[in-house]
């Protein structure tokens, strides 16, 4: 039992401005199933892909020893050549081959050539009984659930000969018959002699299936627990456990009336059929409060964010707004901001900014008309708009016409922020705000959200570390599995109890 | 709002601002029209300066200008990050029903006029509709539109040519305007027409007049400019060749019509590119479509109304072109997209869309014009213009990436 298969030791990446991996350490006994868990950003992915090749040797610092030999491995075939196969939380699947094209996809069965599909066909039914996989081999992946093509991932792991197995949070997007099939395959393989090493933010399936648990925070290694008697509480508080001194800026709240109210609001997704994304959520906002939301990833927050913005995703939504008391329909992004709601996006470069485009224009462009007489945009007002915001919120560029591209994870979020405070906001939505973003600049955001605040604005903070929101929030609600789960006053948040209500109802049916 | 935030600078550099940075961005904007120089200039010396005699002038703007028309249309479709094969098609669907119109059926040409223009538009807002709210690719939705109007057009025609087209319309295409004011004498380069002269003064005065009210604009509010003697090194350089073109044409036959119409459009179509809401929209479509939607810009109508552009500058394009043959055929303005596409990235459009100027994408027709002109003077066969033009995009396009791979290296 005390045979290991794989030894990580010290290691570190980073990436810019974010150092992700900070000297972590992991050990993985041969044939045990070996839980990684952290809080989103903790720095599990990041560590997986290290070891399957995704980030080559010389991208990051430490050793990979892995059955009793080094490994430097130039990219992912290498990890495969010696058995070690990832399976990510996006599948990685050509949805309009066949299941049997796909478990063999480059790694063709050919002669001279040429591909023998009656070989090809055979083995991947041979493969797809393994994991319990009933279906025909030349059945299009598209027209498979989302449980059967993560069987589909792990028979193409098993076709290359797979002795460690890695899964990022497998089961995020199952249903509970799906995961309980998966973890029972898993125990299977475990049988069949092959390690196991899973992602989960589902800490019931890890106490389920995993034999040990090792949990990361902050790109570090926390710990390593057996997990005999190991608990929920136990787990989570390794998770989240750090000091919370001088991070974040001091402010004196001054709440006012309500001023934003959601009722009942439902979401359905609009790629799986019947999939509810939020489910039957109602909360408030008042002027000058900041309330947080907390949820782990893929709990619903952006969806519940932006589907309130103007209907910007999901369908089938149902549910009420009120702003100032007085219900409201949001048909769209513009009819959103008309009423002073704006939502700076998680992911800034791909939804918030135009990264060719100057800073300038980006500022404007989402308060055009506010700059134009009759259609036609005053370009000298325009920049004067923009340079005040430069100024102000100390974004660190030579000018306005500096292209926004070019700028840091920190300066390009001010740029998001500015495109926002020109509209002159009565909500702002911020989903993320500091992701991705050192720890200076951290600071900065924070300053500009609680003067924000300050001027009377109410803020909705979307985030996923903890600490963030304990450090910002007047009021945090927690989501999880699309329902609202808790709202916590500040003085009876702690991150424990947020954990709690976060992972509550996490293998409830949907 | 003001923020006073009171907080410790980070230790992120600022980026660098040094001259070398700002020429690179400046050889990347400007590349095309030196280019456009040198390869007037390298033709004005093989062909011993005919080139640039007034009448050649005149001809590379008439037999160029329904390629430029397309071109402005097709830089907004290109910014907005779409394509459309299917404007030579339209321009010969149009010029069809511009001649039914008033050669069959004797409508009064301005009628006849509208009638064309407001069919390009319902062409584009079909293709539009396809493109912008049922989501089809628009090079398959164009490709489909090239087969569909071309069909169109034999319809309409029944495989043969109509014509003559009424006077009016043949001067709009081929004719030049009146000696209004009369001739006079410029010494040694002769006679030359006084109205046409008048016109080019205004255009310089109005260039000079606008750029210096933008530029003190900028230095009311605090912006940078740049160097005064650069300014006017600029301003000169333009003025220079404007009045230069104005009197080659004023000793030939005046000013053509289509050079009235094209530099309303070229002024038009720049202002709105650049200062109207719509115009800032298709760039921000363009370079992230997302990022736009999430911006509060209908995204959708944004696309479609692009499309009906196009539509109604193909048929502005479809009625030039008729009218220059004196007759609309079948075959007619075939191929035109690919010219018109290619003079958009030549001049500096990219492929992913969100960048492009108007200016550029008429400089870029320009240069295939100058290169299809100076060729035949000098007798090239035309297998040798259409290597040349090839290898022109090519360069072009490799130019552009080069620059723009350069910058980001430099990071």
């Amino acid at each position: 039992m005390s045979d290991v298969i794989l030894r990580m030791r010290g290691i570190s990446k980073t990436f810019p401005g974010v150092r992700a991996l900070d000297d972590v350490n992991l050990e993985v006994l041969r044939g045990e199933i070996h839980a990684i868990c952290g809080e989103n950003g903790a720095g599990k992915s990041t560590l997986m892909k290290v070891l399957s090749g995704v980030y080559p040797h010389g991208d990051y610092q430490g050793e990979i020893t892995y059955d009793g030999q080094e490994c430097r491995f130039g990219g992912i075939r290498d990890s495969e050549h010696r058995g070690i196969v990832i399976i990510h939380q996006e599948l990685a699947l050509a949805s309009n081959l066949s299941i049997a094209e796909n478990i063999f996809l480059g790694n063709e069965q050919s002669r001279r050539g040429l591909i023998d599909w009656n070989r090809t066909n055979a083995a991947a039914a041979e493969l797809m009984r393994r994991v319990g996989l009933d279906e025909n081999p030349v059945t299009q992946v598209l027209d498979l659930g989302v449980g059967k093509q993560q069987l589909v991932e792990i028979a193409k792991a098993l076709s290359k000969q797979v002795r460690l197995l890695i899964l990022d949070e497998p089961t995020a997007a199952l249903n509970d018959d799906d995961s309980a099939h998966l973890l029972d395959l898993l125990r299977g393989l475990r049988d069949e002699g092959i390690t196991c090493v899973i992602i989960s933010h589902k800490l019931n399936e890890v106490l389920a299936i995993a034999d040990r648990v090792t949990i990361l925070r902050d790109g570090r290694t926390i710990t390593t627990l057996d997990a005999d008697g190991l608990t929920e509480d136990r787990i989570i508080s390794g998770m989240v456990g750090r000091d919370l001194d001088h991070r974040f800026p001091p402010r004196e709240p001054v709440i006012g009336d309500e001023v934003f109210r959601v009722e009942n609001w439902t979401v359905h997704s609009p790629t799986q059929h019947g999939r509810l994304l939020v489910a039957d959520a109602s909360f408030n906002l008042r002027r000058g409060e900041i309330v947080g939301l907390a949820g782990l990833m893929g709990a619903g927050r952006t969806e519940l964010a932006m589907s309130i913005f103007g209907r910007a995703y999901g369908t089938g939504i149902s549910g009420r707004i009120y702003k100032d008391g007085r219900e409201i329909r949001l048909r769209s992004v513009g009819e959103a901001i008309k009423h002073g709601i704006a939502y700076a996006t998680e992911d800034r470069k791909r939804y918030g900014l135009n990264l060719i485009e100057d800073i300038k224009r980006n500022v404007s462009a989402a308060g055009l008309r506010k700059l134009a007489r009759r259609g036609w945009v005053d370009d000298n007002e325009e920049y004067q708009v923009a340079d005040s915001y430069r100024k102000s919120l100390n974004i660190k560029a030579p000018s306005v016409s500096s292209i926004t591209g070019k700028l840091s994870g920190g300066n390009q979020q001010k740029v998001v922020l500015s495109k926002w405070i020109f509209t002159d906001p009565d909500v702002l939505i911020l989903d993320e705000p500091t992701r991705g973003i050192d720890v200076g600049a951290k600071y900065e955001i924070y300053t500009i959200i609680n003067k924000l605040a300050e001027d009377g604005k109410a803020i909705l903070l979307i985030s996923s570390e903890l600490p963030e929101l304990l450090g910002l929030c007047d009021r945090i609600y927690t989501l999880s599995a699309g329902r609202i789960t808790g709202e916590v006053p500040r003085a009876e948040a702690t991150q424990e109890g947020l954990m709690t209500l976060m992972t509550l109802g996490q293998g409830a049916p949907r | 709002m003001s923020l006073d935030l009171n907080v410790a600078k980070t230790s992120i550099p600022d980026a660098p601002t040094g001259g070398g940075r700002r020429f690179s961005i400046n050889l990347r904007q400007s590349g095309i029209y030196i280019a456009f120089v040198a390869i007037v200039l390298l033709f004005t010396i093989l062909t011993g300066g005919d080139m640039l005699a007034p009448q050649n002038i005149s001809n590379i703007i008439v037999q160029n200008s329904y390629i430029l028309i397309l071109a402005i249309g097709m830089i907004l479709v290109i910014i907005a990050g779409h394509i459309d094969l299917s404007v030579g098609s339209i321009v010969a669907a149009t010029g069809a029903v511009a001649a039914v119109l008033m050669v069959n059926h004797d409508v009064p040409w301005p009628l006849a006029l509208l009638i064309t223009l407001v069919v390009g538009g319902l062409i584009g807002a079909w293709q539009g509709y396809w493109v912008a709210y049922f989501g089809i690719p628009a090079f398959i939705v164009t490709l489909a539109g090239m087969l569909l109007f071309r069909a169109v057009t034999y319809n309409i025609l029944g495989n043969r040519g109509i014509g003559p087209f009424p006077e009016a319309v043949r001067t709009l295409s081929n004719g030049f305007t009146n000696g209004y004011l009369g001739n006079i004498g410029l010494g040694a380069l002769g006679g030359a027409d006084l109205f046409s002269l008048l016109i080019g003064v205004v255009a310089v005065a109005g260039i000079v007049v606008t750029q210096w009210r933008s530029r003190a604009g900028r230095v009311r509010y605090g912006q940078v400019v740049e160097p005064f003697p650069l300014f006017v090194a600029k301003i000169v350089v333009a003025a220079v060749a404007v009045m230069f073109v104005i009197v080659q044409l004023a000793r030939f036959r005046n000013l053509p019509w289509v050079l009235v119409l094209l530099a309303a459009l070229v002024l038009g179509y720049s202002l709105l590119t650049n200062r109207a809401v719509f115009g800032r929209q298709i760039y921000a479509v363009g370079g992230n479509l997302q990022a736009a939607t999430l911006s509060g810009v209908k995204t959708k109508a944004v696309v479609f109304w692009i499309f009906v552009n196009m539509g109604v500058l193909a048929a502005l394009a479809g009625i030039i072109f008729a009218g220059r043959l004196n007759q609309a055929n079948p075959t007619g303005g075939d191929q035109f997209e690919l010219d018109a596409i290619a003079a958009a990235f030549i001049g500096g459009a990219a492929v992913q869309g969100g960048v492009g100027k108007v200016v550029g994408a008429i400089t870029g027709g320009l240069i295939m014009g100058v290169i299809n002109n100076g060729m035949s003077l000098i007798g090239a066969p035309s297998e040798q213009v259409m290597l040349v033009k090839g290898a022109v995009l090519l360069a072009a396009v490799a130019f552009d990436v080069w620059t723009k791979r350069r910058a980001g290296a430099s990071r």
